[in-house]
């Protein structure tokens, strides 16, 4: 993973001195709310329901164990020992106080981490697969470009005032585990017809209260382009972005008012401007440069090892619990005799996306021991140990287990997307986890699990949309009507690769009424799905007529 | 003639060092508990109530006070709203955390009640 240079150590210690003046100013009178307030935003420093937020930037979900263990001391001495893994791959604390936080910022330096633009109109924490790397499908990895476009955005001097939020996400796999589709700007490494690999620009995803998937801005762009067009791209939605409506200032609306073909003509043209002039950047970021950050990521001294590890094979044949982990947590891996394990944030009828302090250190020790100290944050709020050797699955499992972190759910119906809610967020109009729980409890059972197979369900707690409730196959809207929270469901949404976006099904529900809503939802699903047909594909196959029947009618009944 | 609505409000806000949750009493201090909250029933009051408090983030004690509408609740003012009431409570998925927590404990764990 990419190590801090002595610019990169400076420039974070340099920040954490500055708010720190910038806190005792604010403490002590000289600095208004007003003029605080974005300062204290572009270091991540919310004010929120009970108390301050602080996210904490992951770059591109990659952490080292040395960061996990930081990230879970900080969390005991000035949290309350937890933290909360978000749809951005990020971690927050909700409980800082404001006089501690440039001491927290002073811990995370020490370990090259830091808070910045994890807020605030500005380019945020660049996102990834969180298998990059690893992944038996991808092309390459694609975190060195993750990287690059993160210390090109960092205190970019032209987009530091932007309309507003800008997030970008980077795959390159045929399977989009980074949910590119729904990003301002999401870029996906592919093949052209003469092999070379390069970019695929998607330009205007989003949630929020207009959700619009991405479309494809350039086709094909050389890869060494990157910054360049990048760069053309934000150009035009800095000068053409709304700043007159918070609700329509972002790039999906300036795509959609403008139109493809004018908005890609934009760019283009600015890309022209930019490349014949330089602009900040000259036009093809140096190879050296490339070369020099992706050497950080090149691939570890893999052991040479068969695929198959007999041992593995023996204690799977023996243990029904381990087996049925193995089979949903643990995922092929690109180098032989190797595994991708996922470790769910998500136990049965708990919190989505929380960790202990404790269970931190546990995952950064299984780091250290089995994974070369690395780890990984999926933007579905769990967390990944890349480099496992087969013949060590069995020990992780067990330490897992003894640590409350072994649920066998990725991907079914108990792994559950759920942003804060109002249980924490100022933005909330509903609460998000109970909802979570309460589903998660319901359908628990692993026979259960297994029997309804891949089902994504995405909750969030208002119209923000930070639980990705709109690339829910089920997504669930929480909402205040009349003084009381109140929940819509929508179907159909995907984040993958075939992205779409949930449909409202009806009538909303009491947060009483929505577990069994849901059973409704997914017992009309078993009833009339083809064989090995996902939830997903049998929405899509028969639409909503049968689900919105199965859920009214039986209402009305 | 249309019926004046009956106000009836506290003041809350964060206070700035820490964030924590606050409403303000009849003395112009800051508690962490809303039973502690000067009530006002009426436009004038609630107007000085929040000239206090823009007084109190003048002085750089709190951030962002507001008015808040409160029900009565067996003698005790409770938040209307429920995006209020989680404010004096804390979230609802950890009961070992917030002023939930705190009341359970016995003693408001924030550095004394009345700042």
């Amino acid at each position: 993973m990419y190590r801090y240079d002595e610019f990169d150590h400076a420039f974070v210690r340099e920040r954490v001195a500055q708010f720190r003046d910038q806190t005792q100013r604010r403490i002590a009178g000289e600095l208004t709310e007003d003029e605080f307030r974005p300062l204290r935003l572009m270091n991540g420093l919310y004010l929120q329901l009970h108390a301050y937020m602080l996210r904490i930037a992951v770059p591109y979900g990659t952490l080292s164990a040395k960061q996990m263990r930081q990230l879970a001391m900080i969390g005991d001495k000035w949290d309350k020992s937890y933290g909360h893994f978000t749809t951005r791959q990020n971690l927050q604390f909700n409980w800082p106080k404001l006089e501690d936080t440039p001491d927290i910022l002073e811990a995370l330096a020490d370990v090259e981490m830091h808070a910045i633009q994890t807020s605030g109109n500005c380019i945020r924490n660049v996102t990834a697969d969180h298998w990059a790397g690893v992944a038996a499908d991808e092309i390459e990895d694609p975190r060195p470009w993750a990287e690059l476009l993160r210390q090109w955005s960092s205190l970019h001097p032209e987009f530091c005032f932007l309309p507003r939020k800008f997030k970008i996400a980077v795959t390159a796999a045929k399977a989009d585990r980074a949910a590119v589709a729904f990003h301002d700007i999401g870029l996906k490494i592919v093949m052209n017809s003469k092999g070379d690999a390069g970019f695929q620009v998607l330009v205007g995803g989003g949630m929020g209260r207009t959700p619009m998937i991405a479309k494809v801005c350039r086709d094909w762009l050389p890869k060494g382009e990157l910054l360049a067009y990048i760069e053309a791209v934000m150009r035009v939605y800095n000068l053409y972005g709304r700043r007159d409506n918070k609700y329509k200032a972002r790039i999906k609306i300036l795509l959609h008012e403008e139109g493809d073909e004018t908005f890609r003509k934009m760019v283009d043209e600015e890309y022209e401007r930019v490349k014949a002039t330089g602009g900040a950047v000259s036009h093809m970021v140096p190879e050296a440069e490339i070369a020099r950050i992706e050497k950080y990521f090149a691939p570890p001294k893999y052991e040479m090892l068969p695929d198959a590890d007999p041992q593995l094979t023996q204690h799977l044949k023996a243990n029904a619990k381990l087996a049925r982990w193995h089979e949903v947590n643990v995922a092929r891996h690109k180098q032989p005799g190797y595994a991708i394990v996922n470790i769910s944030l998500k136990p049965e009828g708990g919190i989505p996306g929380d960790a202990t302090s404790d269970q931190m250190r546990l995952v950064a020790d299984l780091a250290d021991k089995f994974s070369l100290s690395e780890i990984r944050v999926s933007h579905a709020q769990n967390l990944v140990l890349p480099y496992v050797r087969k013949r060590d699955v069995v020990a992780i499992f067990h330490a897992l287990e003894k640590a409350g972190l072994a649920s066998a759910n990725l991907g079914l119906v108990t792994d559950i997307i759920a942003c804060p809610g109002l249980d924490y967020c100022t933005l909330a109009t509903a609460r998000s986890i109970p909802i979570a729980q309460a589903i998660s409890k319901r359908f628990e059972a692993p026979e259960r699990q297994k029997e309804i197979g891949d089902l994504a369900i995405k909750i969030s707690g208002c119209i923000n949309a930070c639980g990705h409730h709109h690339a829910g196959n089920i997504g669930i809207l929480g909402l205040d009507k009349a003084g009381k929270e109140f929940y819509q469901i929508t179907l159909g949404g995907s984040a993958d690769e075939h992205a779409s976006i949930g449909q409202i099904m009806g009538p909303g529900f009491s947060g009483e009424e929505v577990p069994a809503a849901i059973e409704k939802i997914v017992n009309t699903y078993i009833g009339l799905r083809s064989p090995g047909e996902t939830f997903l594909g049998a929405y899509r196959r028969l639409g909503p007529a049968p689900f919105k029947e199965a859920v009214y009618a039986q209402a009305a009944e | 003639m249309a019926a004046k609505r009956d106000i009836r409000q506290v003041l809350t806000a964060n206070l700035l060092r820490d964030g924590l949750v606050v409403f303000m009493t009849d003395g112009a201090a800051w508690s962490p508990w809303i039973e502690d909250a000067a009530i006002v029933t009426s436009k004038e009051a609630a107007l000085e109530l929040e000239g206090k408090g823009n007084t109190a983030a003048k002085a750089n004690i709190v951030v962002a006070p507001y008015l808040i509408d409160v029900i009565d609740d067996s003698g005790r003012p409770r938040a209307a709203l429920i995006r209020e009431h989680l404010r004096t409570l804390g979230p609802t998925v950890r009961s070992d955390l917030g002023k939930q927590a705190e009341r359970a404990g016995g003693g408001s764990g924030q550095g004394g009640a009345f700042i």
